[in-house]
């Protein structure tokens, strides 16, 4: 299994690479880009920019330099607040992006795995339509309509909950953005866990566990559910995927200060370096599910673990 | 659907879709307001049947009703666009690949394998950061979404049908390897085709919208329905209705737009 | 060993009048309808037929493991309890313990994601309330018991890394843990190669002959149940045809489906013959059966009350041997 993992991990990493090396040059030959000599900037950014990147040296000299940063962790200055690096701004907004995208995948998991189970063992009962039909509408209406009318019906009419802000370590300001940003990944979840465990309870094993006396609740905790996970497993990356993109639009709405927010205020600044920072922590945070799902699926079912 | 039973609420989503569309279309001839006129005298208000606004005004006294009409056919313009063009991207795409079999077909499935595996959004910001926020690479951006899926659909399906009789017969004929894609295997796939096609229509409406949204997308002076609900958060508090009712249409449109893609393709992939 | 009908004991097992139905979207089929049989402690009784005869349904009605779409009426008393219908904790009390079954495929019987000691060990930590490690000793015990080598590191092992005929041993093992009164062993060796089902019967064999155990041995294969079986039940098209036991049935079978098949059994020590016997005709479809005997339209012997009155099934010369024939042979 180790193998297995290190060669995936040798297949994503010149992934990365090229996304970057590929960003890198992007921006370099774009024309109206950051480095076209018509820009005109502040002399405070261009004396960091030159300090940082070497302008006057070749391209492949830059490219090196920026490499070489990289592997530091170094993502150059930020082109629109002179004071600060975008690494400064990636370690700010981290933890709080960090806090709510794991939040709700947390809720998204912990409520749609029994959600789905509950609906295949009570199939076609009330209770499974009316759960199937929301879980149609949670995935598909988009989480910046979903936030602002939250808002509006917990904040502005019920005074429940604060519409947006954020305060260290406050728990009430999450509420909100984390159940906008879970609810398309819950939903989703939700159905696929009840169509996987509807296939598990036909097979013959589910079968034999009942002949041998067990209890629903053993059968199905023990017997069902892990086969019923494997999809689920499957779909994890682009639940990832899916909370990392609702979370530009719910950060922007609940003004949470963390990356998300900045990657929208970068764009629409046209700060490069910020924006490019941003997309390879993305990027690497979404080949590091990938990997982090391999494992998972190893685990989960032991015909692969063993290479068969 | 040769008889096969669509389901009731199915029928009912794409009922609500066509009525959407139908009003978006005949929008400007039933209302009296049209879009940019600012009326002082009504700013912000409340929606009411009688009065002069049905759905109320924005803050700069702009008619709601109109306004969210325009952003529905904006929507459903940028839409049919960028669908058509991830269309024939996918399909022209899918279809190779499955035709040219081999090594070309194992490296074009790669290439796409890496692409679904990265969300778009990210890219498409960076895009726009570089090259500024023009309408063309809007919807090559958006177009970008729908053509991974549908290539891989239409290339599975391009080998199953590269195995049948009557290629083998256009191949002996002389045809060439383009000829018979587009006449002989691409016909043969439209069936699957559509029913993906208006699975990947939402998608690219919400990405438009989205994209919208964050002030990235469909620049002043139109607006999408991404926009409208922008403008509608902010006026939150103060004038709910602004972001209701765009919003609320944006949801039914992407609910029934789902309800009839997967109706769709329980009918017709179920049956396989 | 005596079948203890012979001292008057009650049945172990006994179905009365027990029909099963699926709803389904053409229409309801009857796979069971009316069956009557009984099985007495330490007896072995071989249920002989087509597929769709109804033998697996009838005993899937017993386990209680029928699908959701399925429903049965009738009586099944299991040690003069009542089973059929019973609440699942009460079903569940003699589920797996002491009313166990072994199923066909070994392939797809057992969980894949666990261990083959875990699926053996929950038997006996559900009924016998042992603990997890008394239970695995246990486990290992009754794996010698039937002959799997290496038990100790089986148990580690996962169902895949098992041949299909040591599959089909943990699966026995499984039911003998906690002692049962019966055994049903639905068409134990079908899935698997000819010289892996020898072994698989000895096995079935040699259990019984440690033990009071019943054993119900489903099969299509009249040969392999004339094997092991005191007591021979045929099926067709859902009901009990004839029952017997053993020696009677194949020495003097007196109902024509029965004397069919036992023909179509190939008699190494009888002649060549140009051509296999067989049974003329197909299986009744399970929607179109009329009023009369199922089998009458392939019947060589069969006449106008055959078509249109149902035979009953009942003692022939008043003795043991039964069968449902208005002209039995």
């Amino acid at each position: 299994m180790i193998r297995h993992f290190i060669k995936r991990l040798a297949g994503a990493l010149p992934t990365l690479f090229i996304i970057i090396t590929a960003a890198f040059f992007l921006i370099r030959a774009a024309p109206g880009g950051p480095f076209d000599q018509e820009q005109t900037l502040p002399p405070e950014i261009l004396a960091n920019l030159q300090t940082a990147y070497g302008l006057d040296l070749p391209v492949w000299a830059q490219y090196g330099r920026y490499m070489g940063a990289l592997a530091h962790g170094d993502f150059g200055p930020s082109f629109k607040y002179k004071d600060f690096t975008v690494t400064e701004l990636i370690a700010q907004g981290f933890p709080v992006t960090l806090k709510i995208g794991t939040l709700a995948l947390i809720v998204a998991l912990g409520l749609g795995i029994p959600l789905g189970a509950y609906a295949a063992l009570h199939q076609h009962s009330a209770g499974d339509h009316a759960a199937m039909s929301l879980a149609v509408v949670g995935i598909a209406v988009p989480s910046f309509v979903v936030l602002p009318f939250l808002g509006l019906v917990f904040g502005v009419y019920l005074h429940w909950l604060p519409v947006a802000g954020w305060e260290p370590g406050s728990a009430r300001h999450l509420v909100l953005p984390v159940i906008a940003l879970c609810l398309p990944p819950l939903c989703i979840i939700a159905r696929m866990t009840r169509g996987s465990m509807l296939e598990v309870l036909r097979s013959q094993y589910i079968r034999t566990a009942f002949a041998k006396g067990l209890p629903l609740r053993v059968v199905i905790l023990r017997h069902a559910l892990r086969p019923a996970l494997v999809p689920v497993a499957g779909y994890l990356a682009p639940a990832v995927a899916s909370i990392m993109t609702g979370s530009l639009v719910v950060e922007s709405i609940a003004g949470l200060p963390g990356i998300g927010r900045y990657l929208v205020q970068g764009a629409l600044n046209r700060d490069y370096t910020l924006v490019m920072g941003m997309v390879i922590i993305y990027s690497g945070l979404l080949i590091a599910m990938g990997l982090a799902v391999d494992l998972l699926y190893a685990w989960l079912d032991p015909r692969i673990r063993f290479g068969r | 659907m040769n008889g096969d039973k669509i389901p009731a609420g199915a029928a009912a989503a794409f009922a609500a879709v066509a009525l959407l569309v139908a009003i978006a279309l005949i929008g400007p001839w039933a209302t009296p307001n049209d879009i940019a006129s600012l009326d002082w005298a009504h700013v912000a208000a409340y929606p009411s049947l009688t009065g002069a606004h049905w759905l109320g005004t924005d803050r700069l006294g702009r008619d709601l009703f109109a306004r969210t009409l325009e952003g529905l056919r904006v929507s459903l313009a940028v839409a049919c666009v960028a669908s058509a063009i991830s269309l024939s991207v996918g399909i022209a795409y899918g279809a190779v690949a499955g035709y040219a079999g081999g090594r070309w077909d194992h490296f074009m499935m790669r290439f796409i394998e890496v692409l679904s595996g990265l969300p778009l959004i990210f890219f498409v910001i960076f895009l726009t950061v570089i090259f500024g926020r023009s309408q063309y690479l809007l919807f090559f951006a958006i177009g970008a979404i729908g053509w991974l899926t549908m290539a891989r659909i239409v290339r599975g399906l391009t080998l199953s049908i590269r195995e049948r009789e009557f290629i083998e017969a256009a191949v002996a004929s002389g045809a060439g390897a383009g000829r018979i894609i587009l006449k002989h295997v691409v016909p043969n796939l439209m069936g699957p085709v559509i029913v993906y096609a208006t699975l990947t229509i939402p998608q690219i409406i919400l990405f438009e919208s989205f994209l919208s949204f964050l002030g990235l997308g469909i620049q002043e002076p139109h607006a999408s329905l991404g926009t409208l609900i922008a403008e509608g958060a902010g006026e939150m508090e103060a004038a709910p209705w602004i972001l209701l009712v765009p919003g609320g249409v944006l949801a039914v449109l992407l609910v029934c737009l789902n309800i009839v893609g997967d109706g769709l393709r329980d009918a017709v992939v179920g049956r396989e | 060993m005596t079948p203890a009908s012979a001292g008057g004991a009650p049945p172990a097992l006994a179905i009365d009048d027990l029909s099963v139905s699926f709803r389904g979207r053409h229409g309801t089929i009857n796979a069971v309808r009316q069956a009557t049989l009984n099985v007495f402690p330490a007896e072995c009784v071989g249920i002989v037929g087509e597929s769709g005869s109804g033998k697996t349904q009838t005993f899937m009605a017993v386990m209680g493991l029928l699908s959701a779409a399925a429903s049965a009426v009738g009586s099944v008393r299991f040690e003069g309890r009542e089973i059929l219908g019973a609440p699942v904790s009460e079903l569940n009390r003699v589920r797996g313990s002491k009313l166990t079954m072994v199923f066909q495929d070994p392939m797809s019987s057992l969980t894949p994601h666990l261990k083959v000691g875990v699926q053996l060990a929950e038997v006996l930590v559900k009924h016998s309330r042992m603990s997890w490690r008394e239970a695995e000793n246990a486990a290992l015990r009754v794996l010698e018991r039937v002959r799997v080598p290496e038990a100790r590191r089986r148990l580690r092992q996962y169902p895949h890394e098992l041949s299909g005929g040591m599959r089909q041993r943990v699966m026995i093992g499984m039911s003998l843990l906690c002692e049962p009164s019966l055994l049903i062993a639905d068409e134990p060796t079908t899935a698997l190669d000819v010289t892996v089902q020898a072994q698989i019967m000895d096995i079935l064999r040699a259990m019984r002959a440690e033990s009071h155990m019943a054993i119900v041995l489903i099969s299509h294969d009249l040969g392999l149940v004339a094997g092991l079986a005191d007591r021979i039940v045929v099926m067709y098209a859902g009901r009990v045809v004839e029952s017997a036991g053993a020696a009677d049935l194949l020495g003097r079978a007196v109902h024509p489906y029965t004397a069919a098949l036992l023909k179509c059994v190939p008699d190494l020590r009888a002649p060549r013959l140009e051509r296999m016997p067989s049974l003329a005709g197909q299986p009744p479809s399970a929607w179109s059966l009329g009023t009369g005997c199922a089998f009458a339209p392939r019947c060589p012997s069969a006449r106008e009350r055959c078509n249109s009155e149902r035979p009953v099934l009942r003692d022939v010369d008043g003795t043991a041997h039964q069968a449902a024939c208005h002209y039995p042979l």
